[in-house]
């Protein structure tokens, strides 16, 4: 059977698999469908948030980061699992207790006024739109190899389908089918990486191998690797960074954006009970971790590996004859994510940093330049394939990329889609619209979301993790201080949580622009996006986190020469930080 | 319900305690051993690099996971002892 039908045999599957359940599911209880993990238990509620949560970029794009970023992106790892820490003792149990849907619901409620409900509206939907397009950029790259077609072509694709499957809408809400997504992406990524640690250390779990000697020279890997990548004038992996201060920002924009986005909150809106939705995060970051330990050590391991395929006889030998490349360099090119251009002209591919502190060696070894470029967010994907396992491993990573982009993608599209039929069509604009015409509203916010998602996605502001990583920024600087204040201060009123969040999040959204281009447009950056140009050298991956200080600044400040938010508004602060008294999460 | 009484701001006092505790081990791993004080652990030497980089990719997530668990312990026996339990 060729790769392409073993390929086609395991999405194939996957999908008719998420499919039955979603049917099965409902025909045993319409309430599901709405209350998404009501009575299910906590661990099969955190199952279905880590589902929802590990997209794209998790999955596909960051592990790759990490490969060639080394202890630098090790920012992603702990910036994408320190947020639940915040989010169980922050979020979670109090806005369960609050007991509605939407964030826009507390965010409205709380500072009792519709004003600061649309700013919070308008915050969700800028920020889960770029979370898309990271999605979009993950899913394009895994449908171009998977269909062996270019990648703005697999992109296209991948929109149909996921339009398709968020239309289908009703499977986001059964927890059931996430669970199953969850264990179809969690054992795709789990074993290629058991097989490449048994290779590479001889040591079964991936984590433990990441620390461990490797088999063929005998030192430990890291150290290994670390003297390969500095033979061709890269980095050490495992080198200290500079910028400290970028790094802290950085992992704390993605924590603090981690407890600020919508479809992971509302998971644990609608769990039983408050001393359910503590457990639910617990459980959630079990499930997210045994994907994020993993992580490294695939990143670790498919660069040695990708090093030792391009220089088989060793970094200081001659590199790999072009005629003679490997299969999968083959199969990449097709996509266009693989490209080599043999600048000197000796029928070999010299992989190398091409940098002036190494340009001696290049020119004693008559090297022109580097010439092989390999697009970061392929490394997942092609790792089984770098590393000869069997096809079937191969098909199996293709169905758990799909299904991690897929599932968050879906969801995201939901969130926006209700945000603004629910929130601001029938919640400010028209309260009296039939259901059909919400849903008609829905649909065409989906669609609209997609397309713009998409067109961006041509030309993206950064890998798959990189722009979701800007999302999460938005995120930080929005949405979590007013949920925060909302329920730590009694101070703050609407007209501080108003300009709290206005100034956070016009402030984040220019920083970045600045270098990555106004609304993301292609070609429209006002700076180039290099370290020299970053204001105290803050990369627009960490402004987030100094825009979520301005919200909370501005919105003290604005507070506290403003009038007492009212004795209402008080009890109700009151009433969410005490668990007796939450009933079951109510519709609207 | 409306709490008023000492009872609940003693419970809400407790909460804000554990949570700063709390929060101070969830910096200390990741933005302390993990980044700001990588330096000072370079001496010791773990699998081919250093204790900073093992809290940087590892270290950190097992201890949020332990934090949560440990929290969500600690406050359903609060929400009990003070009577603020959901039954």
């Amino acid at each position: 059977m060729s790769q392409f039908a073993i390929n086609l045999l395991f999405v194939g599957g996957s999908f008719a698999l998420y499919i039955v359940i979603a049917i099965w599911a409902r025909a045993g209880s319409t309430k599901e469908f709405y209350v998404a993990g009501g009575g299910v238990h906590p661990v099969m509620n955190g199952m279905a948030t880590a589902a929802d949560w590990m997209s794209a970029a998790s999955f596909i794009s960051m592990a790759g980061l990490i490969s060639v970023g080394g202890y630098a992106n090790s920012t992603y790892l702990m910036g994408w699992t320190g947020g639940y820490v915040l989010l169980a003792m922050l979020l979670a149990p109090y806005l369960r207790k609050f007991g509605k849907f939407t964030v826009p619901d507390f965010i409205g409620d709380r500072f009792y006024s519709s004003g600061a409900r649309l700013v919070a509206v308008a915050c969700l939907i800028i920020a889960s739109v770029t979370y898309v397009i990271g999605q979009m950029t993950g899913a394009g790259v895994a449908f171009s190899r998977f269909l062996e077609v270019s990648s703005d072509a697999g992109l296209i694709i991948a929109a149909v389908i996921v339009f398709m499957y968020a239309v289908l809408g009703g499977m986001k809400g059964i927890t059931y089918t996430q669970v199953a997504q969850y264990v179809v992406l969690i054992v795709a990524y789990t074993i290629p990486a058991v097989f490449i640690s048994l290779q590479l250390t001889d040591t079964f779990l991936p984590p433990l191998g990441l620390f461990s000697d490797h088999v063929q020279s005998g030192v430990p890997l890291l150290q290994k690797l670390d003297e390969v990548v500095r033979e061709l004038g890269f980095v050490d992996y495992t080198a200290d960074v500079d910028n400290k201060l970028n790094m802290v920002l950085f992992t704390l924009s993605l924590m603090i954006g981690t407890a600020g986005l919508p479809h992971v909150i509302i998971r644990f809106f609608t769990v039983p009970k408050v001393a359910d939705a503590r457990w639910s995060a617990g459980w959630a970051l079990v499930f997210i971790a045994i994907l994020y330990l993993t992580a490294p050590a695939v990143a670790s391991m498919a660069r040695l590996n990708l090093m030792t395929t391009i220089f088989p006889n060793g970094p200081t030998a001659d590199a790999v004859k072009y005629e003679e490349r490997p299969d999968w360099i083959k199969n990449w090119e097709k996509t266009g994510l693989i490209k080599h251009d043999d600048l000197n002209g000796d029928g070999r591919i010299q992989l190398y940093n091409h940098s002036p502190a190494f340009a001696a060696t290049a020119t004693e070894r008559g090297w022109k330049g580097n010439e092989l470029e390999v697009n970061n967010d392929i490394l997942v994907l092609a790792n089984p394939e770098i590393a000869n396992l069997p096809g079937w491993v191969v098909g199996l990573i293709a169905a758990g990329g799909l299904a991690a982009a897929l599932s968050t993608a879906a969801g995201l599209l939901l969130a926006i889609s209700s945000a603004i039929s629910h929130d601001l069509i029938k919640g400010s604009i028209n309260p009296h619209i039939t259901e059909k015409q919400e849903l008609l509203y829905a649909r065409i916010s989906m669609g609209l979301a997609i397309v713009v998602a998409t067109w961006l996605g041509m030309d993206p502001p950064g890998f798959a993790a990189q722009t979701v990583a800007l999302a999460f920024g938005i995120a930080a600087a929005s949405i979590f201080p007013a949920l925060m204040m909302g329920i730590f201060s009694k101070r703050v009123n609407s007209k501080g949580a108003i300009w709290g969040m206005v100034a956070g999040m016009v402030f984040t959204c220019v920083y970045i622009f600045l270098y990555l281009g106004w609304f993301f447009i292609p070609g429209t950056a006002s700076f180039e996006n290099i370290p020299e140009n970053w204001i105290f050298g803050i990369s627009p991956l960490s402004i987030g986190a100094i825009g979520a200080a301005i919200n909370f600044l501005v919105a003290f400040g604005v507070s506290a020469v403003t009038e007492q938010p009212p004795k209402a508004i008080q009890d109700l602060v009151e009433s969410v930080r005490f668990p007796r008294g939450a009933g079951t999460a109510v519709d609207h | 319900m409306t709490v008023h009484d000492k009872n609940a701001e003693a419970y809400w006092k407790a909460n804000l305690r554990l949570i700063i505790g709390s929060l101070i081990i969830w910096a200390l791993v990741s933005y302390g051993f993990g980044i700001i004080f990588r330096p000072l652990l370079a001496g010791i030497a773990i699998g081919g690099t250093d204790l900073g980089f093992w809290f940087a990719q590892q270290g950190s997530i097992i201890t949020f996971i332990i934090l949560i668990f440990f929290y969500a312990w600690k406050m359903n026996k609060l929400d009990k002892a003070y009577g603020l339990d959901e039954e």
